[in-house]
């Protein structure tokens, strides 16, 4: 048990400390590897809880996927900090206000927490024993059968996102010569190969 | 007094003498997989590949460590000291840690976990991140021309490479690799998912950044890549993760298709033959395919690399995804 406290700690102040530190950096990039190293601590804080699936995607899809594409991004940017903090003091105010006010209202939500016993009754799924089946299946149980409307529906969004994403990046630009695959594939031997008898100093 | 020796020391030792277990035969692995690639491709190329040091050259990998440690380590002034340092370092480790669940033998495995593919999924979609961290940190435009082509080369081909895994799971019913082994002891993935085995094989040459996906690195384009403005020691991590993971992804490729540790028939002369050996035999098979690649096809063309991994790899395992499931539902052959 020691141990698992030991780990415990080091993950919790390890994410803590990144966590600052994205906000605290002055330097993007470094920003993106705090974030990096925060979300890595968390999925070890997953894997001591025993949800060692939740774990591994966090893994995949945050710092395997998302995590890239924000790091790819920031390295391109040219950002001049100078220009970044002139107006520093100037959104101080509302941006401190927005700040105080998220941070009553998640006292509030944290200080009211209150599972209502009826809605642990009516869970239509009961989740098995830990030892009876793995976490994975234990999700995958109560998310392909009880949830799947609700999942299809989360899945929708995402396409419609994506393809909102396309719709905007996406220009047609007039004079791009571009590689036709399926032209080329077509393309035979005979359309475009002949031979030809040239007589010695004539040309063809 | 004896609590602590039993409850802590012990196992710790015992991890470490398992851990060293793996990485020792992995670096002398990675070391000899150098030498055999130039003997194989030199051998493609009527060529003797290196003879001189030792009894067919079987020293030079020796060699040419040595040679690395005795250069100098040279810091560009303009890179980014800490990250430039930490990149090789990442590499390097991330190419080790992911054999902790690589099932080299029956029960053999240093931590036999429930999620152990997903787990080498998410450590080898975090190798981009020794590319990309060199890139930036050298500070200097080729190294970071070939960070951007391997960022977007790898985050293209890992969604392949997860639909083909999706497709050997629902073949298991299970994420444990031992379990995935031993769903083979009838007939081997390779043969009813053959064309899943082929995607695969070529994503592993993207992932790895082997020819010919090896546009990060296009020496006549590039100079050498990300890794231009690295010399001596950190650039031998490079070289050692690169080829580790080599090892890592043949061993996957092994593990999913090859039927692990199995024998290729549950027969007399065969099963004498310990499993281990059997997963080397087949690791070894597969690395030779990574090098009669590269003796053999020429670079792709970096527009041609992206229309291979979104309109073909990713439409063509989609719809093996669906044909899987659907035969499976239809024969009622869904694993437990």
């Amino acid at each position: 048990m020691v141990i698992q406290a030991l780990s415990f700690y080091m993950f919790a102040a390890i994410t803590v400390a990144a966590g600052v530190m994205v906000i605290a950096s002055r330097n993007p990039v470094y920003s993106v590897l705090y974030l990096i190293l925060a979300f890595f601590n968390a999925a070890g804080l997953f894997v001591l809880l025993g949800a060692e699936f939740l774990a591994m995607i966090l893994v995949v899809v945050y710092v395997g996927a998302v995590a890239v594409l924000f790091l790819f991004v920031v390295m391109m940017l040219d950002i001049n900090f100078v220009q970044l903090r002139e107006g520093f003091l100037q959104y101080l105010p509302i941006g401190g206000l927005i700040g105080v006010i998220l941070l009553i209202e998640l006292g509030l939500v944290a200080g009211t927490w209150l599972l209502g016993p009826e809605v642990t009754a009516v869970a239509a799924v009961p989740i098995l024993p830990a030892d009876q089946v793995s976490n994975t299946e234990a999700i995958g149980r109560v998310m392909y059968t009880k949830y799947v409307y609700l999942f299809q529906a989360s899945g929708l969004v995402l396409l419609v996102a994506m393809i909102g994403a396309i719709v905007l990046t996406l220009r047609q630009r007039e004079g791009v010569r571009k590689q036709s695959i399926a032209a080329q594939n077509a393309r035979r031997r005979e359309d475009v190969v002949a031979t030809v008898k040239v007589p010695t100093g004539g040309g063809v | 007094m004896v609590d602590f020796w039993e409850g802590y020391a012990l196992p710790t030792i015992i991890i470490l003498g398992q851990i060293l277990a793996i990485v020792v035969p992995l670096l002398v692995a990675v070391a000899y997989l150098t030498l055999a690639e130039r003997k194989v491709i030199a051998g493609m190329q009527m060529r003797t590949g290196p003879a001189k040091v030792g009894p067919f050259g079987l020293l030079q990998p020796l060699a040419d460590g040595l040679k690395l440690f005795g250069k100098e380590t040279i810091l560009p002034a303009g890179a980014n000291r800490l990250v430039f340092i930490l990149a090789p370092m990442l590499t390097f480790v991330l190419a080790m840690v992911a054999w902790a669940v690589i099932p080299v033998g029956d029960g053999l495995v240093i931590s036999d976990i429930n999620v152990g593919i997903l787990y080498l999924f998410a450590i080898s979609s975090l190798g981009v991140y020794g590319v990309i961290m060199a890139g930036w940190a050298s500070n200097s435009k080729y190294p970071f021309l070939g960070a951007l082509r391997s960022a977007a080369q790898m985050v293209s081909y890992e969604v392949s490479i997860g639909f083909v895994i999706i497709t050997v799971l629902l073949c298991v019913g299970s994420l444990n690799l031992s379990a995935i082994v031993r769903a083979q002891e009838t007939i081997w993935f390779a043969i009813p998912l053959f064309p899943m085995f082929v995607i695969f094989f070529i994503s592993a040459l993207a992932e790895t950044n082997r020819a010919p996906f090896d546009l990060p690195e296009g020496e006549s384009e590039l100079v050498a890549g990300y890794f231009v403005e690295y010399s001596s020691m950190p650039f031998a991590l490079f070289f050692l993760g690169e080829y580790a993971n080599m090892i890592l992804m043949s061993a996957m490729t092994s593990i999913l298709f090859l039927g692990g540790w199995l024998p290729p028939f549950d027969i007399a002369p065969l099963n004498w033959i310990p499993g281990p050996i059997w997963f080397a035999l087949k690791i070894s098979a597969v690395l030779f395919l990574f090098l009669w690649v590269r003796a053999t096809f020429p670079r792709y063309r970096y527009d041609q690399l992206m229309r291979l991994g979104w309109k073909v790899f990713l439409p063509f395992s989609l719809i093996w995804v669906v044909l899987t499931a659907g035969v499976l539902l239809a024969f009622d052959w869904l694993p437990a």
